[in-house]
């Protein structure tokens, strides 16, 4: 009974490895391989052939490079702004709060599809339109973080804090030095979920860029598609696979973290 | 707590609020405006009134993209959910092997949806992918899955599902998690079986998390934009062009701002319609059923 089921959870498995399976499979094959036995599960040897193309094709570093970047520092800005207003908002009493918090939580119904006519207009007018700028700052405040850490603030004993200002601890050092380090899971859980995010984020930088200079990886991976290729599938899937590579390295190493930042968010 | 001096809560949400009225509330407002427009970006703006509005119920532009984004979604919510559903009765169970099967669905959800499209173009190209070619090896019948304009949409559905499904599925788990065994014992020692233990104590508690992941995938589903742009461009004979490729295939075609503003706000509208739905979904959540 047991070992039937264990038969059919391996079988349930396989229907989401096997793509990748076929995915890097692909990726070793030359295009006379594939022309020949489109479905032959391997390739006749290891041939790098593919990968070669895709880094002939683009300039891979490049936008590998402005992909992390971006990534990094939207996550970076999130955070660095979420903890002073997190503070804010979970320990300081003050006219508005209520509205300033809600009006918060009000931007998740205001997603990128409703925001990039009118932001890429607004960008262009100052010169920012296809710049690294216009990718990381349209996504400095993150509503899902600010609420995320204002939560776990609100458990921080207010005494802790009132004893760092007896010591004389300004409250940037108190958001920053004290209280930061103790969010720690948190901080670390939302950093991996935007990092990973916005790395593969497609729809913004196909909006906001115009040229290699300010590119990123998933775009440059889906242009390969589109260039004509015709039948030249163990290019895409070359390209394919140094796109999700990074995101499922990142999930190997982190899957504990990118899990809670994603149970966190239900009720 | 008092705030040390009261300026400080303030200026520490400043630069927050900076962003948000600069990138979330003007651009709302200016696609309000600018939808009673017509715009192409290189000639000034020119006031038509309600005219972009009219041209979109007219053309049937609008029921067309609504039509289209709600078959979609609502393959994808309901083949998520129960798909979610069942991956995690079978997987919610303690040990490595469970845990690597999860890990496996899971990462999908982590992956990019461009990788997810161009993954699922090849596996389901017409003439060498590889679930058409084994299809047709076995012998079974197979179709155009992503050129057949009545197959095309439930394709993308289709990859959308196996795309997070595995979201749904952590989300299950975790509410599986937060039932009492208790209740299960006392529900066996009634001699209760599987079936009406399921019935009348998972599904009840399980409840507000499967209103929280049917509602969020129905949001999720209804802002789809990535498989359809990259594989299949919102054809064949746009029986793909759900409510944001229209938006996109408007300004960056087209160059119709001002109609493309005016779909912009119906969409914002349809988004605010399914958040009230989520919020009436979630009502009555029973205190503690989670942490």
């Amino acid at each position: 009974m047991s070992r039937l089921r264990n038969l059919a959870l391996i079988a349930v498995a396989l229907i989401w490895l096997l793509p990748y399976a076929w995915m890097l499979s692909t990726s070793l094959k030359t295009l006379p391989e594939i022309v020949a036995a489109p479905a032959a599960p391997l390739p006749s040897g290891l041939n790098f052939d593919a990968y070669r193309a895709v880094f002939a094709a683009m300039p891979l570093g490049r936008y590998f490079w402005n992909t992390t970047v971006m990534a990094l520092g939207i996550a970076a800005i999130q955070i660095a702004l979420a903890l002073p207003a997190g503070y804010a908002l979970a320990k300081l009493q003050f006219t508005g709060r209520a509205v300033a918090f809600g009006l918060v939580v009000a931007t998740l119904l205001i997603p990128a599809q409703v925001r990039f006519v009118p932001v890429f207009v607004l960008l262009a007018d100052v010169g920012l339109a296809n710049t690294m700028t216009a990718l990381i700052l349209p996504f400095g405040v993150s509503a899902f973080g600010t609420f995320l850490i204002r939560q776990a603030l609100e458990s921080v004993p207010d005494s802790l804090i009132e004893a760092a200002r007896m010591d004389g601890a300004s409250e940037l050092r108190i958001v920053f030095g004290l209280l930061a380090p103790m969010l720690r899971p948190t901080l670390v859980s939302f950093f991996l979920f935007s990092f990973v995010y916005h790395w593969n984020d497609y729809f913004w930088p196909l909006v906001m860029t115009t040229d290699d200079s300010v590119r990123t990886l998933p775009l440059g991976i889906a242009l390969l598609r589109e260039q004509g290729t015709g039948v030249r599938w163990h290019i895409v899937m070359a390209g394919n696979v140094l796109l999700s590579a990074p995101a499922l390295l990142v999930f190997a190493l982190a899957q504990r973290h990118l899990l809670r930042a994603v149970v966190s968010r239900s009720p | 707590m008092k705030p040390r001096r009261p300026i400080d809560p303030y200026w520490m949400l400043a630069p927050t609020a900076l962003l948000l009225a600069l990138f979330f509330f003007y651009p709302l407002l200016f696609a309000v405006e600018k939808s009673f427009y017509d715009w192409d970006l290189l000639t000034p703006p020119r006031y038509v009134g309600f005219d972009n509005y009219r041209a979109l119920l007219e053309s049937g532009e609008l029921l067309d993209a609504f039509t289209t984004t709600l078959s979609l979604s609502v393959v994808v919510v309901i083949g998520s959910m129960a798909l979610g559903l069942g991956l995690a009765l079978a997987l919610n169970r303690p040990g490595a092997f469970a845990s690597a099967v999860r890990a496996a669905i899971f990462s999908a959800y982590v992956v990019s949806w461009v990788s997810v499209a161009l993954l699922w173009l090849w596996v389901l190209d017409s003439s060498a992918g590889a679930l058409t070619l084994t299809l047709r090896k076995l012998g079974i019948p197979t179709l155009d899955w992503l050129g057949n304009p009545r197959v095309a949409l439930y394709s993308l559905a289709g990859v959308t599902i196996w795309k997070i499904a595995g979201y749904a599925m952590v989300l299950f788990v975790a509410g599986l998690q937060d039932i009492p065994r208790q209740l299960y014992e006392a529900a066996a020692l009634d001699g209760a079986g599987a079936v009406r233990r399921f019935f009348n104590v998972t599904w009840p508690l399980l409840r507000p998390t499967a209103a929280f992941v049917g509602t969020t995938s129905l949001i999720l589903s209804f802002q789809v934009f990535d498989v359809v742009r990259v594989m299949t461009q919102g054809g064949p004979v746009r029986s793909t062009t759900v409510f944001v490729y229209a938006i996109y295939e408007q300004i960056f075609i087209n160059l119709r701002v001002g109609r493309a503003s005016a779909e912009v706000v119906v969409f914002f509208v349809v988004l605010l319609a399914l958040t009230a739905l989520q919020l009436w979904a979630w009502r009555g959540k029973p205190k503690g059923a989670r942490a």
